[in-house]
């Protein structure tokens, strides 16, 4: 490391190779996680960047770590290709899940667990999570400007506060529309127990809002008529006549509804094979059971059987987050559900080599508060939560930011909404600066911030 | 001693005494029960008035200053028409526009009971009949407060405690039963004080609470609200630099968010105080007083009022250009599913100066802001009363200069209320049962939620989505909705319609307000007479296939 000093010390903790052990990964011996975070400038300097530099310095070839950096730009990572949301609807305590601080006050008496990776622990409860956090980058400097529940999902999930203007997509949306459709039939972006407030298509369409779906273990909702196949038959052919009296003097205009292209789409989607991967009954009963007998739990394992027939954006939802009262024995027993579900989640994907091709990332739209209220409840809290990513080119094992253990100053290495969603956009390979006309012609970018580097996996 | 035991499960070693008191408690209990049930009965069966066959205002349509706006508007589009070179559609038949109407001002198709009505007047009374008699309602009133109640507070739940929707929306829609002018409603919108609880007009400022900053009212929001909605203008876009088109400035939006500079909430509500509006310049961090000022006609501002009431009366004054253009621009989206200038909320966007826009806001500003008149004369219009469909295929320009009726994909609201309608053979609404009018709401807001909300979003103009087909193909609200059950259409017209060719005539008035063309009467008289189902199930595909067509899912 030592020639590299002049230029890019600051860079080169986070430009550590993926290839070395998940413990060094944290950083260098001796230094926390959070020490270990990028100085503020240059926070968000591009990989490039950096290796430039080093050129420059005329030393690359000299150094192991900028050997190996140069290998990895030259074998490019191919971009993940799906994502799956797990949506803690309600704004879990960033205390009681991803950023215990055992023995404080805020903690009031919440402690922690060890995970493989040095100098990081979670809440009780998250052991089975703790165990794959390998995978696992972390954020705990998220920072936003909405704590109405409303408000915060919208942000959280499109990267834009709320505006009467326009209604922004959110990022399954955006994958939909972005990436290639392959041989899918069956809608590209799902919501799987999907509340108040399932994800959008915004300025994008409608046909990108996400196809709502309930508990997997029940049927696919509206995708079968119950009758007979000649019956079905007579009901197609009313419909042309229909269609064809409506049709005289309208031709053009008819068509351009596209009605009847629907139509033909939702028939083609009913009679798909690939709805069989909502069905989670067809798997063993061991990957049902690692999973959770919850809804939560069928709606991940639904996920990734979707996400192998092809589908973009599976979003599965949890609520029950927001603790005003009783938060610790609320959270004990959300986490019940999460962490079985989140970490079997995880593996399996890794197992079937999907991981690589999935982002997953677990998020709420905020967290809540580091005091207690008198109902033994936390409040809503925008100002430092935590929000955790794995999968598809996100560098496994990184813990971004951290809060103060007082819970009064603002964390460190804030990360706003819009540079979150910029780090999953460009995970997919989508540039988030790429520009949209709204339908009112205003240009708008998928996302205003930019990629967090350090919790990318070098891609060259 | 035994304590005393009334009733111990063997009678005959009691005395008869006790007896008496068992079946005197049997009595009294049986009553208490009896009684009960015919409360209950009381409530939930009212005796249901027969809707009277109300009367049309025939003065307001003769009126001829009323006669005169229609006709200068029909003679304006007929100059477009003319230079523009197209030629206009026929009118359309009396039912279209029927229907129109009630989809939107109701957000319904009309019942086979109100077509049945319709049919029994001259041709030329008939529209003016269906106007006033849709006016008169309570399902007017409260589906056009919901739609104006999302152009000035969208459909957020916003801050818990300090808001309302529901009282807003309700007493907006108040407002428009009683026909009250329409500058009022909005002056009071602006500027009143109070509780959101008891002045619900307030819930307009208190929606913009922002509960990371001391619960204080956003005057950046309010401005930005004020200007959409009521003036049809994005002052909201010089909120971060100044407009590259139009002619605001930062500094414009900066003075129009200071009339809210003094609003504040606290326990009493929204209130008015003292204090000054402030802006922090980004780069310096340096705080800066706003004085309130107004973008354009500075001399309509009053002298006298507190900086809200101000502003209100400057925004209603029948001077102001804007004002009224922006209201007609809206109702005129109610009615036709697509604003005379495009988009709804923004009148500086070049196409500003159609005169049918600002002979309608002349007519409107000088007959005391009343929405009623400004809905029976749009409504009276000869653009509104044209064709969707024209013996030549149209282009765009036939389109754009509204030659014919535009073809606009309806809500999901008005979708879900026209299954509903659609499947029963009598009207719904406020005289209905309690119990239909409580299974509406919650079919039609699950239904919703499904089809997809489109928010605040309010009139552009998309396609529909394969889970919307799904959900009318296959969904739940549909399939309960026409299957065999007593309640339900397709039952009453099995038994009702004597022959098949009056059963198909029946289903299509029901469902997409006309009569089958002779091919579709050809083509279900003789799916109905096929005895391999029975006759309701073969009904309940042809409501299938009716419920399943463009033409159902969209305005024409």
């Amino acid at each position: 490391m030592e020639p590299l000093a002049p230029h890019s010390s600051h860079h080169a903790p986070r430009d550590e190779p993926r290839q070395t052990p998940p413990l060094t990964c944290i950083g260098p011996p001796g230094s926390s996680a959070r020490a270990h975070h990028a100085e503020r400038d240059g926070y968000y300097a591009d990989r490039r960047g950096f290796l430039r530099l080093a050129g420059l310095a005329g030393v690359s070839w000299l150094t192991p770590v900028a050997h190996i950096l140069s290998r990895a730009a030259e074998t490019k990572r191919e971009p993940a290709t799906s994502v799956i949301m797990l949506w803690m609807q309600g704004g879990p305590s960033q205390l009681e899940t991803f950023d215990p601080h055992p023995g404080t006050n805020i903690a009031a008496g919440t402690g922690s667990i060890n995970t493989p990776l040095k100098d990081v622990f979670l809440a009780p409860g998250l052991e089975r999570t703790a165990e794959e956090m390998n995978s696992v980058a972390l954020i705990r400097s998220m920072v936003s400007k909405e704590g109405d529940h409303e408000r915060g999902t919208y942000t959280m999930k499109t990267g834009f506060r709320p505006d009467p203007t326009v209604i922004h997509p959110s990022i399954g949306a955006i994958c939909c529309h972005e990436l290639p459709v392959g041989g899918t039939d069956i809608p590209r972006h799902v919501s799987i127990l999907p509340g108040q407030w399932a994800a959008r298509g915004g300025y994008l369409g409608d046909q990108y809002d996400a196809f709502r779906m309930d508990d997997p273990a029940g049927p696919v909702p509206d995708t079968s008529s119950f009758l007979s196949a000649s019956r079905d038959e007579q009901r197609l052919k009313h419909l042309d006549v229909v269609e064809g009296a409506f049709a005289r003097g309208r031709e053009k205009r008819a068509e351009g509804t596209m009605h009847r292209a629907t139509v033909a789409g939702a028939r083609k989607m009913m009679s798909s094979e690939q709805l069989k991967a909502f069905d989670v009954s067809k798997e063993p009963a061991a990957v049902r059971k690692a999973y959770g007998d919850t809804p939560f739990g069928r709606g991940c394992l639904a996920a990734r059987r979707l996400i192998e027939v092809g589908v973009r954006c599976v979003e599965v939802t949890l609520s029950g987050w927001d603790t005003h009262a009783n938060n610790h024995t609320q959270h004990t027993k959300q986490l019940e559900i999460l962490d079985p579900a989140f970490a079997a989640l995880l593996r399996d994907l890794r197992e079937r080599k999907l991981l690589d091709k999935t982002v997953v990332l677990c998020a709420g739209e905020f967290g809540r508060t580091p005091t207690v209220n008198p109902a033994g409840g936390r409040d809503h809290w925008p100002n430092g939560f935590s929000v955790a990513l794995a999968g598809g080119g996100i560098r496994g094992g990184t813990v971004v930011g951290a809060t103060d253990p007082e819970g009064k100053a603002d964390p460190t290495d804030k990360v706003t909404v819009p540079h979150l969603h910029a780090t999953v956009l460009t995970a997919v390979g989508i540039d988030p600066g790429k520009l949209n006309q709204t339908p009112i012609g205003r240009t708008v970018k998928f996302s205003e911030g930019q990629a967090v580097a350090a919790l990318l996996q070098d891609r060259g | 001693m035994k304590p005393p035991v009334l009733y111990d499960g063997n009678i005959e070693e009691h005395p008869a005494g006790v007896c008496h008191v068992v079946w005197a408690r049997n009595l009294l209990f049986l009553g208490v029960i009896g009684g009960g049930v015919v409360a209950l009965g009381a409530n939930l069966l009212p005796p249901r008035k027969p809707a009277p066959i109300s009367r049309y205002e025939a003065r307001e349509y003769q009126d001829p200053k009323f006669r005169e706006t229609v006709d200068q508007v029909d003679v304006a589009f007929r100059q477009q028409w003319l230079s523009d070179g197209v030629k206009p559609a026929a009118s359309a038949p009396d039912l279209m526009q029927a229907r129109r109407l009630a989809l939107g001002l109701m957000g319904t198709v009309p019942s086979l009971e109100e077509i049945r009505q319709f049919e029994t007047l001259p041709s030329n009374e008939r529209m003016p009949w269906w106007i006033d008699r849709v006016l008169a309602g309570s399902r007017f009133a409260d589906y056009v407060a919901e739609r104006l109640a999302r152009s000035y507070v969208g459909t957020e739940n916003g801050p818990f405690i300090f808001y309302r929707r529901r009282r807003f929306v309700t007493w907006l829609g108040e407002q428009v039963a009683a026909n009250r002018p329409y500058d009022q409603i909005v002056r009071e919108m602006i500027a009143s004080e109070g509780l959101w609880t008891d002045h619900p007009a307030t819930n307009f400022v208190s929606v913009t609470v922002q509960q990371d900053n001391k619960n204080q009212p956003d005057p950046v929001r309010l401005a930005g609200r004020v200007t959409r909605a009521f003036l049809g203008l994005r002052l909201d876009c010089a909120q971060c630099h100044n407009h590259p088109f139009a002619e605001w400035k930062q500094t414009d939006f900066q003075g129009f968010s200071a009339f809210f500079g003094q609003t504040h909430v606290g326990f009493r509500g929204v209130q008015d105080g003292d204090g000054e509006y402030q802006v922090e310049d980004p780069k310096t961090k340096e705080k800066k007083v706003i004085p309130p000022h107004v973008p354009f006609g500075a001399k309509l501002l009053p002298e006298k009022g507190t900086r809200r009431e101000k502003l209100a009366v400057w925004v209603t004054h029948a001077k102001n250009p804007y004002f009224a253009r922006a209201t007609v621009n809206r109702a005129w989206a109610l009615l036709f599913g697509r604003p005379l200038v495009e988009p709804v909320d923004n009148l500086q966007s070049g196409q500003a100066t159609s005169p049918a826009l600002s002979l309608l806001a002349d007519d409107f500003a000088n007959h005391d802001f009343d929405l009623r008149r400004l809905i029976r004369l749009i409504a009276s219009t000869e653009v509104y009363r044209l064709d969707s469909a024209v013996d030549h295929d149209v282009g765009e320009t036939e389109e754009r200069s509204w030659a014919v009726f535009p073809l606009t994909r309806l809500r999901p609201e008005q979708v879900a209320g026209s299954v509903l309608q659609a499947a029963s053979v009598t009207t719904i609404d406020a005289e209905s049962h309690i119990l239909v009018r409580l299974a509406r709401l919650g079919q039609q807001n699950e239904f919703v939620q499904r089809y997809g909300d489109t928010g605040e979003d309010e009139f552009d103009n998309r396609g529909g989505t394969i889970p919307q087909r799904l959900l009318l193909m296959n969904g739940k609200l549909v399939r309960e909705r026409i299957q065999a059950g007593p309640m339900n259409a397709t039952t009453r017209i099995a038994w009702i319609a004597p022959n098949d060719p009056k059963a198909v005539e029946v289903a299509y008035l029901a469902v997409l307000s006309r009569r089958p063309t002779p091919e579709e009467a050809a083509h279900f008289e003789k799916s109905l007479a096929d005895k391999s189902l029975d006759r309701p199930q073969r009904l309940e595909d042809l409501f299938w296939a009716l419920i399943n067509s463009t033409e159902f899912s969209w305005n024409h």
